[in-house]
């Protein structure tokens, strides 16, 4: 029988990644769920906020916490101005052509990284790096303890502003009926963009949460974009608590897959999950019908 | 008629270079240029010819090249025969995959998205097996002649993948004529239409599927024996799937020479880059994801659409009237 010292904080080191997944997932769906697009990109981006959040740090000496509204603001921009200048002109009908262009935009931005930075794996120090939380049964690091609330905050945030503001009102308007929203005086345009924008804003505020804890290379979007795409199939697309749900289900996986098979074989979990939820049950935990 | 013609004249003026070319370079570069052809042919016929975007045709690329490396290495298989089991082999986790995803009527995005999952499954497992070489690899001993595939010059191996690029145009000219080919095109256009007409969607797609797969695995077992080394992320790794797709998308999706076409445009490009920029890390890849971008963008039928649209007599004309009036 499996020891509880160790089971335990196993889980709650994979609660508070899969907060993270989560809110890397609440972009994800929410695009989806607006666009009916699949971003292949999101991993990307969520690099390149990462990178953008390091060298804030490393050149300029803001901390990530501090950093979160320049990232967030900075992703939204992206975000918009990919949606409005690139995909949204590339679909001609067809779903995969977003796929494909969104793919594209991902070796770009993979491969210019790479370029620009080299594959080194780059971390950053802050005083509380290696500061604890005792939970009594486990010690969690505390950049740890504050992704997970900080993710929750956000996820909470985001769903004021999709249920309590006019730009969430169109938002959703849209994403139910799009020629409805068009004739009621939405301009769809510009809220596709808004939504892909505050999508890609989600990876801003992750890359603050997760720097002080993790690491960033130019592969580590790619780490993501999979797993992110597991959350969203989970939970159901464009389901939001859908996606947070889905987003500790899949940490906690991780982090004992890991913790039984060992760091490689443990990723294999993901992929099953994923293959098997699209598989059988394609709207998965909590979406509606497909 | 005239793409048959098109078809043996490509492949006549193609087989002397070997003798003609003096410069190694230049022969290892048109080997390469057929090599990514070749795959990118197993990929047209998924997804060209039937509509299926696959995200992951590393998935039977690896499975073709460690399979032939596992057998030549520890049952001292012949390279030949080898190819025939990686061609077996990757058809059969074709099959496999096709069985599952197609009778769980995954479609479009979706497809993409699970052949990526099933290819990273298989990285990682190729990663966590002695037997696969783990994230080491597997070196392939060598032993220089025609009987191991391994030729003594570059020539061998330009003419052993010239052979295979004609017999897949053959194949796709043969499919383009066949029923097989209309039902399968059928599906591509609209899968509910060409149920409603008597095709069984699921039955065409599974043998496009695997005959996809049985290509991409021999392309995995040249693969080997050009390079003599695998590892899990040069077989399951993100770069051959899309260097798969990328080919056929900037040639001409569906059509017979696409994706010759396009190995060839995107290396002659690859190289200009290379010329221009250095031989700088990921700096030819950026190159790849531009081009693929603007395919989608602005010609969405590939180069081979251009042709269309810009040398067709017809068309010609129509776009000088335009011109005229406007």
């Amino acid at each position: 029988m499996l020891e509880l010292s160790i089971l335990l904080p196993a889980i709650l080191n994979g609660l508070t990644t899969g907060a993270i997944y989560a809110l890397i997932a609440l972009g994800l769906t929410l695009i989806y769920g607006v666009l009916h697009i699949i971003n292949f990109a999101h991993g990307s981006l969520l690099m390149l906020a990462l990178y953008g959040v390091f060298f804030l740090h490393s050149l300029f000496g803001i901390d990530p916490y501090l950093a979160l509204p320049i990232a967030a603001a900075a992703l939204f921009a992206v975000g918009y101005g990919l949606q409005r200048l690139i995909i949204g002109h590339a679909s001609h009908g067809k779903d995969e052509n977003i796929l494909l262009v969104t793919l594209g935009l991902s070796v770009i931005i993979e491969n210019l990284a790479l370029y620009l930075w080299r594959s080194d794996t780059r971390t950053i120090d802050t005083p509380y790096s290696f500061e604890v939380v005792d939970f009594g049964v486990a010690f969690i690091p505390v950049p740890k303890v504050i992704a997970f609330f900080g993710a929750l905050l956000v996820a909470a945030l985001l769903w004021l502003l999709m249920a309590r503001t006019d730009l969430g009102r169109a938002i959703r308007a849209l994403a139910k009926e799009r020629q409805g929203a068009k004739l009621v005086g939405i301009n769809v345009e510009h809220i596709f963009a808004m939504s892909f924008g505050i999508g890609c804003a989600c990876l801003g505020v992750a890359a603050c949460l997760l720097l002080p804890s993790f690491y960033v290379s130019p592969q580590v979007g790619h780490a993501f974009v999979l797993v992110a795409f597991t959350v969203v199939v989970l939970g159901g697309m464009g389901s939001f608590v859908g996606a947070l749900l889905g987003g500790l289900i899949i940490g906690v996986t991780e982090s004992l897959g890991g913790l039984f098979l060992g760091e490689s074989l443990g990723q294999l979990g993901i992929f099953l999950i994923f293959i098997i939820v699209l598989l059988f049950r394609p709207t998965g935990l909590l979406g509606q019908r497909a | 008629m005239r793409n048959l013609t098109a078809i043996i004249l490509f492949c006549l003026v193609l087989l002397p270079a070997p003798l003609l070319i003096q410069s190694d370079f230049w022969i290892t570069w048109l080997t390469l240029a057929l090599f990514y052809a070749y795959l990118g042919q197993a990929w047209n016929l998924l997804g060209g010819y039937g509509g299926q975007f696959s995200f992951g045709h590393a998935l039977f690329f690896g499975t073709g090249a460690y399979c032939t490396a596992i057998l030549q290495i520890h049952f001292g298989l012949n390279a030949w025969g080898g190819f025939v089991l990686a061609a077996i082999a990757a058809g059969l986790v074709g099959a496999g995959t096709g069985w599952l995803v197609f009778r769980y009527g995954l479609r479009g995005s979706y497809f993409a998205l699970v052949t990526l999952a099933f290819a990273e499954v298989f990285r990682i497992l190729a990663n966590s097996f002695e037997f696969t070489g783990a994230g080491v690899g597997l070196l392939v001993p060598l032993q220089p002649g025609f009987a191991q595939m391994q030729f003594e010059t570059k020539a061998g191996f330009f003419w052993l993948l010239l052979a295979l690029v004609g017999a897949c145009l053959l194949f796709t000219y043969w499919l383009q004529n066949a029923r097989f080919g209309a039902r399968l095109m059928a599906v591509r256009e609209n899968e509910d239409a060409a149920r409603a007409l008597g095709v069984d969607p699921f039955d065409t797609k599974l043998r496009a599927i695997t005959a996809s797969g049985a290509i991409a695995g021999s392309a995995g077992a040249v693969y080997v024996q050009l390079f003599l080394y695998i590892d899990p992320n040069i077989a399951y790794g993100p770069a051959m799937s899309v260097e798969a797709l990328l080919v056929p998308i900037i040639g001409g999706l569906g059509t017979i020479f696409g994706p010759v076409l396009g190995a060839f445009a995107l290396h002659a490009i690859a190289e200009i880059g290379r010329l221009a920029f250095g031989d700088a890390p990921g700096l030819n890849l950026v190159l790849y994801g531009i081009l693929l971008v603007l395919m989608v963008l602005f010609l969405p039928n590939g180069l081979f659409g251009l042709g269309k649209v810009s040398f067709g007599l017809g068309s010609l004309r129509r776009l000088f009237k335009g011109g005229a009036h406007a």
